[in-house]
């Protein structure tokens, strides 16, 4: 019952997820692009959906600390890595070149898939590939490891 | 203010209050990177996918709503998209997250990895953004 009842939740915020990204005008790259590029008409409008965002999710956190499990859970599955290495650097620099090329991150790309928009698509198809890439090249890597 | 910086905060506040929801809720985050990888490897794909299937659903909610498509702009060449499709797919799994992971919910929760993750990945697109406005404008 509680696995349908998270399943239900987790689309419900991904619905609400998807509504914020296309009013807040990020499921379109031009918008991103004029605040990413500083040279032209620069638009700060990203920062105010960044800030806002990250301040109710702050306030999410805060109420966190009431509560010892999830409400449909039974245990909080939270990151607690505090590592600071290549890969993390390496990983959002290149995520960062391919953002500023494009104006897509991985949101607004799944989220744009039933505009049916060629370019969005092609987006998406690489990301996929990228995804499964480095998910493949990891596993090669480390079998690699095991059997030298 | 404008009409559009209300309309951003009003955006950021959904993303917001979805990322929070999820965590509240289902006890995880709402790294939207993590949950294809996780998608896309087939296993132990749910709640994540159902969250995936969520985030496609709202334009046609959208739609619904207001009777228009979201506007979407795409500038960039074919080869340019696929490939910094590439890039961002890769770039997000070998730094573990991207705009919703580290960029918001790893700045609610001042993890110092996503400060790191965030200086990078906004550096970078910005960088890029402006070299690429630079050299082709005419």
């Amino acid at each position: 019952m509680f696995a349908v009842m998270r399943t239900v939740a987790a689309f419900l915020c991904g619905i609400i997820f998807s509504l914020g990204l296309i009013l807040g005008g990020i499921l379109n790259p031009s918008n991103v692009l004029s605040f990413l590029n500083v040279s032209g008409n620069w638009n700060p409008a990203l920062v105010f959906v960044l800030g806002s965002a990250v301040f109710v999710t702050f306030c999410g956190f805060w109420l966190k600390k009431n509560l010892s499990h999830p409400l449909l859970d039974a245990t909080f599955q939270i990151s607690t890595a505090r590592q600071i290495d290549k890969s993390l650097i390496a990983g959002s620099c290149l995520f960062g070149l391919g953002w500023g090329l494009t104006g897509l991150c991985p949101g607004p790309a799944i989220a744009s898939f039933f505009l049916l928009q060629s370019k969005s698509l092609l987006f998406l198809l690489g990301l996929i590939v990228g995804t499964m890439v480095f998910s493949y090249r990891n596993s090669v890597w480390r079998n690699f490891l095991r059997f030298r | 203010m404008s009409l559009t910086y209300w309309n951003s905060l009003a955006g950021g506040s959904l993303i917001g209050l979805a990322c929070s929801a999820y965590l509240l809720l289902n006890g995880r985050i709402a790294g939207i990177s993590g949950l294809l990888a996780q998608t896309l490897s087939g296993r132990a794909i749910w709640p994540g996918a159902a969250l995936l299937f969520g985030l496609v659903s709202g334009p046609l909610l959208w739609h619904l709503m207001t009777g228009v498509w979201p506007e979407m702009t795409i500038r960039a060449p074919w080869g340019v998209v696929f490939i910094s499709g590439c890039f961002v797919g890769f770039g997000t799994r070998l730094g573990n997250g991207c705009t919703s992971g580290h960029g918001v919910i790893g700045l609610a929760r001042l993890s110092p990895r996503s400060i790191v993750a965030v200086i990078c990945f906004l550096g970078a697109g910005m960088a890029t953004a402006t070299i690429v406005h630079l050299l082709t404008r005419t």
